[in-house]
């Protein structure tokens, strides 16, 4: 019922925002519906607390401490990302860069997306949720062309191109794994694509044809992570298309991206008892972390700069589900949830400055602490807490992962700290002349509402001080669940 | 060495040679009515070769003993080809003198004659048309080779009369890798015997000739000889693909003289449909300029290759 | 070796004619062309399908036919050739590489995907296993395809191609996929389809071609 709710919340929004067209109502509708899903989530996760893991609809739908936070979190972004996304459109739209026709589209298609995340994490069926990660990718596309500039067009054609590639990898390796489970599991072929049930017979499946799947898995969902080298749609994706999508883009997809990897690997692992998948989710998790880090010099486009910090992130989320144990695993779900929160946060400040300067270049956009204190403070925190300053939560998932590579993988931690110090001063240096350089612009007469930018901003620093029982159980049970050496 | 053999041996021979101007003849009559024209008679190549076998020998001034040497050393190598392809019979005792690859190489022997001679004299027109024959041979050999490989992987053996033996008398069955090869096989006949696309046999203009241009400077009864082991190498191509594709009706050893009897007929109904398929080919498509020629090659090569991949990986 | 029963021959037949195909797609320049083997290959996945669904007798697999049949033989070659026309985009430029040289790397692709599939068909107890490899070879060679094509709609095409040789290859490996799935993957990819026209126009609006030199601003090298 909750479930029904939950996904059925998102699509009957997408019904209803297209065709209630361009109302000057539809905004609040989106936001209406996205309070909805979020409702029917707590709902979820309420259930969750006091029952446990819960499987549904004949075993297709699956509820446990993995993904259950993760799927209120993604409504809590969808819900905060469309409060954001209200006067933000509505500007875009006065300064006639969407007609009301791209409006409409924008809001139903936002919807769709939401709910095609919310199947892809919570569906026990590793068919589905390629079909919905594919979806998520369609839905999107047109969303990051939005704008149909030329810079736009192209990187929505990249987007689409590189994750229709890349996710016909991980099909193939979808296939690979169907294939070795129904040698277990019985031709009826009903079970052996259900995550349950592999994950119960996992030490029984063939590894030759696992290792294979998960080289397929890995570069097919990684593409969607954005791991380097494979990351190329994910700058693009982001700096052309509507701040909001740039922020659940980043917040929320690579999310559930990797979420679909590590579901993945704790499969192939059972199977292998080797170290194939930590290595490979390693070697590609640090060099994703480095070449980020490294391109975050070159960025004079602020929302590019934002979108390699994804990279850089998302790389040391993989890095750490790849060196595995329980302090690892613990620590990249923790990073998960405080850099998504994290990075919409920023994204929603940085949507904010940029449509005041009237440009996304960095060097366009200075002294925001004068124009407007609570976006340029707004962007300072965010930008502080990103990069892992304590008190916040992102300090204490990288502290964590630290050390923990420093007693597993000793040879990793110089790499990782000097890319951290150099995303430091990339990130610093830029963002800093941002919010307190000369400007000759004057005070806003009306601050901007940046109330989801403060609840983020709150919430991860309540989680870097202290994190609630229940979600500290929940982390802890996934991680051992994803399990590792 | 049964006498049946040597009977068997014997007559081969002697069919290449004299059937071998007649399916030439067949091929141009279908042509000329494919093309509504007054068609010439099947005996028009006899014809032809009887009036310069009595006409003198005209030579240049400075051509060498190779060039006089060259026809009667073709002639030997596409009679000798004939031997060893099983047309009507597989018990050849010849054949174990050579295998498919041997044979491939008798065949660029008689490239490497024609060539040398072309060159020998110093025209212009006659290095032209060595150099194109041999860059035509140098894609097609390869191509033929795979094409052959395929053949000698079905049936585990090189030997021509074995692969054919081999064929006739498994289960009927679909062999894809066959069908490919069969495609590429009749690329490399088309280029190899100078036939449309790659090359016009009925051309008068030299610039586009490869195979007429060689023999620019032959008159007499070298040139009835070079003509001759033209008709016979078609006729061998022929016969190769025969062996190789459509092998049933071959007279086998323990099939005896009926078979042998059989078989003759059979061999002028396959020469009769392949004459007329060529013709057909020919009167398609349209000459390719030369520059092209090495794509057409290519095709074939590629369509040989991916016999021998998917007869790897299929088994069939 | 025994002679295999007569539908596993035509089957083989099938699998060696996709193969050929994608070598004849990579090669092909005219676009409408491209649409025309595309359409091809769907109809041969369509009877591979029909056969193994005949021999094994599993209801779904004539299901797959017919979605296989309505989609990639009917539906998405005529809405492709619509948009050709509509777009007048009838000729791929030149390829990045040359004809043979293309050529040549297919072979050696075709080569590796056969060495990747010998552990996988080794395993397999489906007697359509051993065209496994052409499957591979396939999704392979369609993403060469992709990478030396300039023109969108030809790596569309392309992209389409790969897709056929995934369902090839679930099919010669476990007999397709369930149900589910394979309903979700077609649905997707119509809907890929649609959105692609949609974007199609919106590309042609903005630079007044289809071919991706224009999209080749965004680069990090400034």
């Amino acid at each position: 019922m909750e479930l029904l709710l939950l996904l059925g919340a998102p699509v009957a929004g997408a019904l209803v925002l297209w065709l209630a067209g361009a109302r000057r109502s539809a905004p609040e509708l989106n936001v209406l519906f996205s309070a909805a899903t979020f409702g029917a989530a707590c709902w979820l996760t309420a259930r969750v607390i006091s029952g446990g893991p819960m499987l549904l609809w004949r075993e297709q739908f699956l509820i446990d401490p993995f993904n259950v936070f993760l799927v209120t979190l993604t409504a809590l972004v969808g819900l905060t990302t469309a409060l954001f996304s209200r006067p933000y459109m509505r500007v875009e739209a006065e300064h006639g860069r969407v007609s009301g026709g791209r409006l409409r589209l924008y809001h139903s298609m936002y919807q769709l997306f939401t709910a095609t995340m919310l199947v892809a994490l919570t569906t026990n069926n590793l068919g589905l949720l390629w079909v919905a990660m594919e979806a998520a990718t369609l839905s999107t596309v047109l969303l990051v062309t939005l704008y149909r500039t030329p810079a736009s067009l192209e990187a929505g054609w990249k987007y689409f191109i590189l994750c229709g590639v890349g996710i016909a990898q991980a099909l193939f390796g979808t296939m690979l794994i169907y294939f070795a489970a129904e040698r277990v599991l019985g031709a009826e072929g009903v079970t052996a694509l259900l995550w349950t049930h592999l994950d119960a017979v996992k030490g029984q499946l063939e590894p030759t044809v696992l290792s294979l799947a998960f080289v397929f898995l890995l570069v097919g969902y990684g593409t969607k992570v954005g791991l380097a080298p494979l990351h190329n749609w994910l700058p693009d994706a982001h700096a052309e298309g509507p701040t909001p999508i740039s922020a659940v883009l980043s917040g929320l997809l690579l999310n559930v991206a990797i979420y679909a990897v590590v579901r993945c690997k704790v499969l192939v692992e059972g199977s292998l008892r080797s170290m194939l998948p930590s290595q490979m989710m390693m070697g590609f998790g640090l060099v994703s972390v480095l070449l980020a880090a490294l391109f975050l010099w070159r960025q004079r486009d602020i929302k590019r700069l934002f979108a390699y910090s994804s990279i850089e992130h998302m790389g040391i989320v993989t890095f750490a589900f790849g060196m595995g144990g329980p302090v690892a695993n613990f620590a990249a779900l923790l990073h998960m949830t405080v850099h998504s929160l994290t990075k919409s946060a920023i994204f929603f400040a940085v949507g904010h400055a940029a449509q005041k300067a009237g440009s996304q270049l960095i060097e366009n956009i200075r002294g925001l602490v004068t124009i407007s204190p609570t976006i340029g403070w707004g962007l300072m925190l965010g930008s502080l807490a990103i990069l892992g300053l304590p008190p916040f939560g992102v300090f204490a998932s990288e502290f964590l992962i630290l050390t923990t590579a420093m007693k597993q993988q000793p040879w990793a931690t110089p790499l990782l700290l000097t890319a951290l110090g150099i995303a430091f001063a990339a990130i610093f240096g830029k963002v800093q002349p941002m919010v307190f350089g000369d400007t000759q612009a004057r005070r806003l007469p009306h601050p901007p509402a940046l109330l989801p930018v403060f609840v983020h901003l709150g919430l991860v620093l309540m989680l870097g001080l202290y994190v609630p029982p229940y979600l500290a159980g929940w982390y802890r049970d996934a991680a051992r669940l994803i399990g590792g050496p | 060495m049964t006498p049946l053999r040597i009977v068997t041996q014997l007559l081969e021979i002697a069919a290449a040679l004299i059937a071998a101007p007649a399916f030439l003849g067949w091929v141009n009559q279908c042509r000329a009515w494919l093309q509504n024209r007054r068609a010439p008679s099947v005996l028009q190549p006899y014809y032809g070769l009887r009036k310069l076998f009595g006409k003198d020998v005209i030579l240049a001034e400075n051509a060498s003993a190779l060039f006089r040497f060259a026809p009667y050393a073709v002639f030997g190598t596409m009679v000798a080809a004939a031997a060893i392809i099983p047309s009507m019979g597989t018990g050849l005792p010849l054949s174990t003198a050579a295998d498919a690859i041997a044979l491939v190489g008798l065949l660029a022997t008689a490239r490497v004659f024609v060539s040398l001679a072309a060159m020998d004299v110093g025209t212009a027109f006659g290095t032209l048309g060595a150099r194109r024959e041999m860059m035509v041979g140098f894609l097609a050999e390869p191509a033929l080779l795979m094409v052959l490989f395929v053949a000698a992987m079905i049936s585990h053996t090189t030997s021509l009369p074995l692969i054919a033996e081999g064929l006739t008398t498994r289960a009927l069955a679909l062999y894809p890798s066959l069908a490919f090869t069969a495609v590429a096989f009749t690329l490399v006949l088309l280029a190899e015997n100078a036939r449309i696309p790659v090359d016009n046999p009925a051309t008068h203009l030299e610039l586009t000739m490869i195979h007429e241009a060689m023999l620019l400077e032959y008159s007499g009864r070298h040139l009835a000889m070079m003509e001759w082991a033209a008709a016979l190498k078609l006729f061998n191509y022929a016969c190769i693909g025969f062996a190789l594709f459509i092998p049933w009706g071959t007279g086998t050893e323990a099939g005896g003289p009926a078979a042998l009897m059989l078989a003759a007929p059979l061999l002028a109904l396959k020469l009769a449909v392949a004459g007329a398929g060529l013709a057909v080919v020919e009167t398609l498509s349209a000459k390719l300029r030369v520059f092209r020629a090495p794509e057409f090659l290519a095709t074939a090569f590629l369509l040989a290759v991916l016999g021998l991949l998917v007869y790897l990986l299929l088994g069939a | 070796m025994a002679p295999l029963s007569f539908d596993l021959q035509l089957l083989n037949g099938c699998a060696a004619l996709l193969l050929l195909l994608s070598f004849s797609m990579l090669s092909q320049r005219r676009i409408v062309n491209l649409v025309n083997l595309l359409a091809l290959q769907g109809a041969l996945l369509c009877a591979a399908t029909l056969l193994v669904a005949v021999r094994t007798g599993q209801g779904h697999l004539y299901l797959s036919a017919v979605l296989t049949l309505a989609l990639k033989v009917v539906g998405l070659p005529l809405l492709l050739h619509r948009l050709i026309r509509r777009l007048n985009v009838y000729w791929d430029a030149e390829p990045v590489i040359n004809a043979s040289g293309t050529m040549l790397i297919g072979l050696l692709i075709v080569v590796f995907a056969f060495g990747l599939a010998q552990p996988i068909s080794a395993l397999a107890s489906t007697a359509t296993r051993s065209t496994l490899g052409i499957a591979i070879a396939v999704i392979l060679l369609a993403f060469l395809t992709m990478i030396t094509r300039r023109k969108a709609m030809s790596q569309v095409v392309a992209f389409l191609s790969m897709e056929n040789g995934l369902f090839f290859g679930a099919m010669s490996a476990t007999y397709g996929m369930p149900m589910v799935v394979e309903l979700g993957v077609a649905l997707d990819v119509l809907v890929a389809m649609l959105v692609l026209g949609v974007f199609f126009f919106q590309i042609r609006e903005q630079f007044d071609s289809l071919d991706l030199h224009h999209l080749e601003s965004l680069k990090e090298t400034e």
